[in-house]
């Protein structure tokens, strides 16, 4: 096996693939000895792997191993399961260990920042380590974060000058020595941080001006890492604020660098020049003649480096000698990356020092050699600020006059090899000022971009801009018969661009006058307006519909139809599997409400939509036996509304079974199907508190029973049937609306109805009562009404849990006591009132108690308990099609629309903002958004549009389940208006 | 920080290659081509450094074999043709005056030294010594552990 191992590792180096080794591999590096997992592991160092298991051994080299694969390519999503293995190891006794940790934290670091925030303070501790390797390693983490944000790290600048100090001054053990510097990486490490810490800090900078001093005088023995630190600390002196001696010395430094024989060195004496000239242009000057030797260097890169040192000293004098240099290196090189840079620069220079016949000469070239390579706003810039020009006139002609002349000598030649770009930009301005030249005949340049319309090799993109240039030109009736003839040659072409404009050419050819309105001359400065409403189009779009023509829908509207027809689809695949369906369901995008419904209504897809039939899903239909029955009546539904095609199965479901539509429907056959909807749902019900709240153990039991209960319910009296059965989806939602939402809100009461609670309390001769006593009091009172409220509205709104207020005695009337509770959670106070609350789980509901306490003598007159969910959340709607993007959970639903007079739209959003408390952001025609809130939680947005006689709701919220239980309220609310 | 080490021959034959920052194939394949087609054009004599994209090269060859990292901008040159070069200390340290063929058929314990001395792109210990030891010490629980398992189990 190893051996195979490391052939196959072998083959990859090669650069074979050998995928499949990986899982061996794996396998390998698990079960195996040492020697094994070594081998397994160098294969699996290249992947993404992980190697969990072996940070916990006490073997000090299988540890070691672990680490080293850590700080390899690692996937960002594994390292919150590792992160505190590798932190534990920070404090392990053996100094390799804690550094290998070190450098994987470093590497987390990088790669997921805000991940490692919580362990800053072990950095430190790290870098107050006994062992210098550990502390070395921990720079690279500080060299990182000072980098991100220096100002949080100014208070280490003394301890990282220190810890510089000795080891600049040999303090640190032989081991550190390279070539007898003493630890140079870790010197230049330090540089690096001093100099990011003392930029434009004077008082900083003070604290390290000895060091650096030091620094500079003891490297100065003849080798390549001495001058390496060199180098750092010279870039350091010239970063941090200055002083005078240093810089003296540094400026010395560079001139050693420049001067020395070795290339290397030239070469990052060059660099270092570069870098310093920003600072002090003189020192440049010092060195002008090696500058220029290295001008002439045999070697590329020291050439390129030269021109980059070059660039930074540009001024009006000597640009025209530089960018002559850099165009003649330009010449020599064939690299695309360093094309790309330096045509950049030329173009920024020329462009500095524009309208001179030198801009344009240098321009052209700048075009044939960037070709088209260069960046694209380039020759753009170039013809803005060609076409702006200069403030004299008459140097504006001539310089216009100039490129005429220069490009008309180009076309002429062969210039089949020139870049695309170069060409479009001939053809611009020939087009544009081609005219300005009296002596020149027009037609000899109408032949020429003629020529080059035909050439071959030329870009379609190029010949558009060719053919603008020759519609420009071919003005007055002189042009006719060749415009025709243009016109015809293009018709046939295949770019439609090219044969709209050959259209537009013979069309303005004939008219002179409609030429000169859209072509004037000279073309205006001022931009254009653009109208992009294209409200003129507007007469053409109510003819069109009124035509006959299918309105246009915006591409999201068309998507989001696509959707919900995909939607309707995917129901079949999911009832093959029931259990797992019932999970899918609720998981993905349907609410809870209609788990029965959705169930018994995707039977109903497969039979309208039979090329979606599975094996699966005709093993249900004929367990259940109750399809023939359903069939009769749902069929003639959908025919009844065409526009129900794409409405969502579930909301079908919900128009059939439950809510009392007007649609044309026998009541008898209602009952039926909500009897048998009621009995396909004590399975699913079952199965799906079993999957869903398995969490709470209390819940399970409960929501067995009562679908129990309504089965027998159900069963035994048909006129209650109805009714009961929606009861008992209902409170199953609403219990699902507590397990689902009070795990993540513990505190927020969930039911979003309206309750009244008035209490009146008689305590007038309270005087003499102690307090508490009197608050007893007054709570049994008010909790024996709230009781009797509780029935009430259970008999009104067939809600499962009442609602008891109390006063405060933290602690629980006796008749609950002893069921299961949780712990009573304050929710808010002032000086007058605090309010508590306390779930209670009893068999058949859950009690939400709300303890309410009162500190003062006063008595408790009117208690109003308003319980809500959501409140409105304010926005416009700019606030909210950003949120809208950035929120991902979507439901979508079809709801019902309210009728009663006026707009129907509006209508319906006001029903639902008065009885949910939403807010409505804006409606614009058929649309309307809506936004609310969960109290200390998250938004849920709302888009509704009138579809048909229903409203078409695309709800989103970061909660999974909010939209769910928002689009159950809304069908509720609804439903009773 | 370090992006790659490559290693490869004067033919153009890639010896050992380490990257520290995930790539894909097909960038690794066209850096690597890119890596060995700038590298082997160079003259002797002239500078160890290159520029690609806006990383930059340093090489350097001993004997017939040519390193070659790739550095980020801020990196120091200088540095990194000495941690090469300390490389091909420890690899002579190791292997005893290291030759091409050593790596060819040692390879494993190329990557060993390397990943002891660099980590995640930085330098990780700079000791000769140090590495030594711990490259040693893995070898010989590897060995024993070898002996142990290929002995007969009777």
């Amino acid at each position: 096996m190893r051996e195979l191992m490391v052939r196959a590792m072998y083959c990859e180096m090669l650069g074979y693939e050998a995928d499949f080794v990986y899982i061996h591999a794996i396998k390998l590096a698990q079960q195996g000895t040492v020697l094994e997992k070594r081998v397994g592991i160098s294969i699996f160092l290249k992947q993404n792997m992980y190697y969990l298991q072996d940070l916990q051994s006490t073997n000090l080299i299988e540890v070691c191993m672990a680490l080293t694969v850590v700080s390899q390519i690692f996937p960002k999503d594994m390292i919150p399961a590792i992160l505190p293995l590798v932190e534990e190891k920070l404090s392990h006794p053996k100094e390799i260990i804690r550094r290998k940790a070190v450098l994987a934290l470093y590497k987390f670091y990088l790669i997921a920042p805000n991940q490692v925030q919580h362990i800053h303070g072990k950095f430190r501790k790290a870098l107050c380590d006994k062992d210098p390797g550990v502390m070395m390693s921990s720079l690279h983490i500080y060299l990182q974060m000072i980098k991100e944000n220096p100002a949080s790290y100014k208070d280490l600048t003394g301890s990282f000058v220190t810890i510089l100090r000795q080891v600049v001054g040999g303090k640190l053990p032989l081991d550190f020595n390279y070539h007898s510097v003493p630890a140079p990486w870790l010197q230049i490490q330090l540089l690096r941080i001093l100099s990011l810490l003392g930029r434009e800090d004077q008082s900083m900078s003070e604290l390290m001006y000895d060091v650096l001093d030091e620094s500079l005088r003891r490297a100065e023995m003849n080798h390549n890492i001495t001058y390496a630190i060199l180098y750092e600390c010279v870039k350091a002196i010239y970063t941090i604020h200055p002083k005078a001696e240093l810089l003296e010395k540094a400026a010395r430094c560079i001139g050693n660098f420049v001067l020395s024989p070795k290339i290397n060195l030239k070469y990052l004496g060059l660099k270092a020049l570069t870098y310093v000239v920003q600072h002090d242009a003189n020192l440049a000057l010092q060195h002008q003649m090696t500058i220029i030797e290295c001008l002439d260097h045999s070697d590329l890169i020291i050439k390129r480096e030269t021109l980059e040192l070059l660039f930074r000293i540009t001024n009006a004098q000597n640009v025209t000698i530089i960018v002559e240099k850099m165009l003649g290196f330009l010449r020599l090189c064939n690299d695309d990356y360093t094309i790309i840079d330096l045509v950049g620069k030329v173009a920024e220079l020329a462009e500095k020092y524009p309208f001179t016949i030198w801009f344009i000469q240098t321009m052209n070239v700048v075009f044939s050699l960037g070709g088209d390579l260069m960046q694209p706003d380039l020759p753009s810039n170039f013809l803005r600020l060609f076409a702006d020009g200069s403030e004299s006139e008459e140097q504006d002609r001539q310089l216009k006059l100039y490129a005429v002349d220069s490009y008309l000598a180009v076309l002429k030649g062969d210039c089949s090899h020139l870049p695309q770009r170069f060409l479009q930009v001939i053809s611009w301005v020939l087009g544009e000022y081609s005219c300005l030249k009296e002596d020149v005949d027009q037609q000899e340049v109408i032949r020429l971009l003629k020529k080059l319309l035909e050439q071959r090799g030329v870009s379609s993109e190029t010949r558009s801009w060719a053919l603008s240039a020759l519609t420009k030109l071919c003005k007055g009736p002189g042009y006719a018969e060749l415009a025709l003839e243009l016109a015809e040659s293009l018709s046939s072409s295949l770019d439609t661009v090219l044969r709209q404009q050959a259209h537009e050419l013979c069309l303005l050819s004939q008219d002179s006058q409609l030429h000169a309105r859209v072509l004037p001359h000279p073309a205006p400065s001022d931009n254009l307006e653009v109208d992009s409403s294209l409200s003129f189009l507007d007469g053409f779009v109510s003819d069109a519909l009124a035509a006959g023509a299918a309105p246009y829908k915006p591409p999201h509207q068309r998507q989001e139809e696509l959707s919900q027809q995909r939607a309707l689809s995917l129901e079949p695949y999911g009832l093959s599997l029931p259990v797992t369906m019932s999970s899918c369901t609720l998981t993905d995008r349907q609410s809870p409400t209609f788990l029965s419904m959705s169930s018994d209504l995707s039977v109903l897809c497969v039979c309208s939509a039979n090329t979606l039939m599975l094996e699966g899903v005709k093993r249900v239909w004929g367990k259940d036996g109750y399809i023939p029955q359903k069939e009769p009546s749902l069929t003639p539904a959908a025919v009844d509304e065409p526009s129900d095609v794409v409405q969502s199965p579930d909301q079908q479901g919900a128009a059939e079974t439950s809510l009392p539509e007007p649609e044309p429907e026998p009541p008898q056959l209602d009952q039926e199907k909500q009897q048998l909807a009621s009995s396909l749902f004590v399975g699913l019900g079952s199965q799906n508190s079993m999957s869903l709240l398995g969490k709470t153990e209390v819940a399970v039991p409960r929501f067995r029973r009562k679908a129990r209960q309504h089965e027998s319910a159900s069963t035994s009296g048909t006129s209650e049937s109805s009714s009961n059965s929606s009861h008992s989806s209902r409170s199953t939602t609403d219990s699902f609306l507590y397990g689902g939402l009070l795990e993540e809100e513990p505190a927020t009461p969930i039911q979003n109805s309206y309750h009244t609670l008035n209490s009146t309390s008689e305590n007038e001769g309270a005087a003499t009562v102690s307090a508490k006593e009197d608050k007893q009091a007054n709570s049994s009172q008010i909790l024996g009404k709230s009781i009797v409220s509780q029935r009430n509205c259970s008999k009104s709104l067939p809600v499962a849990f009442p609602h008891s207020s109390d006063s405060m005695v933290l602690q629980l009337p006796s008749e609950l006591q002893e069921l299961p509770h949780s712990d009573v959670v304050s929710l808010t106070s002032d000086p007058h009132l605090s309010v508590s609350c306390c779930r209670v789980f009893r068999e058949d509901a859950l009690l939400l108690v709300l303890l309410l306490f009162n500190p003062t003598e006063t008595a408790l007159r009117d208690v109003a308990v308003e319980l809500s969910c959501e409140e409105p959340l304010m926005l416009n709607t700019e606030e909210y099609g950003k949120l809208w993007l950035s929120i991902s959970n979507d439901v979508k639903q079809n709801l019902k629309l309210l009728t009663g007079g006026g707009d129907p739209l509006r209508a319906t959003l006001n029903a639902l903002k008065d009885s949910l408390q939403l807010h409505i952001v804006d409606i614009i025609g058929s649309e309307g958004i809506v936004a609310c809130h969960l109290l200390r939680g998250g938004p849920c947005l709302m888009h509704c549009r009138v579809h048909g006689a229903s409203l078409a709701v695309w709800l989103r919220s970061p909660l999974p389940s909010l939209p769910d239980c928002l689009l159950y309220h809304c069908q509720r609310a609804l439903q009773e208006h | 920080m370090m992006r790659f080490l490559l290693l490869f021959s004067r033919q153009g034959k890639i010896r050992l290659q380490k990257w520290f920052l995930p790539l894909g194939e097909r960038e690794k394949k066209k850096i690597i081509r890119d890596m060995t087609t700038m590298v082997l054009a160079r003259k002797p004599r002239t500078c160890n450094f290159l520029h690609w994209k806006d990383l930059k090269i340093v090489y350097k060859r001993y004997a017939s074999l040519y390193f070659c990292c790739g550095l980020e901008e801020e990196d120091n040159e200088l540095l990194a043709l000495e941690v090469l070069h300390r490389y091909v200390e420890l690899l002579d340290k190791y292997f005893g005056n290291v030759c091409e063929l050593d790596i060819i058929f040692n390879f494993e314990k190329a990557y060993f030294i390397l990943d002891e001395f660099l980590m995640g792109g930085e330098v990780q210990e700079t000791s000769k010594q140090s590495i030594a030891k711990s490259i040693e010490a893995s070898d010989m629980l590897q060995e024993t552990m070898e002996e142990y398992m290929s002995k007969p189990a009777f």
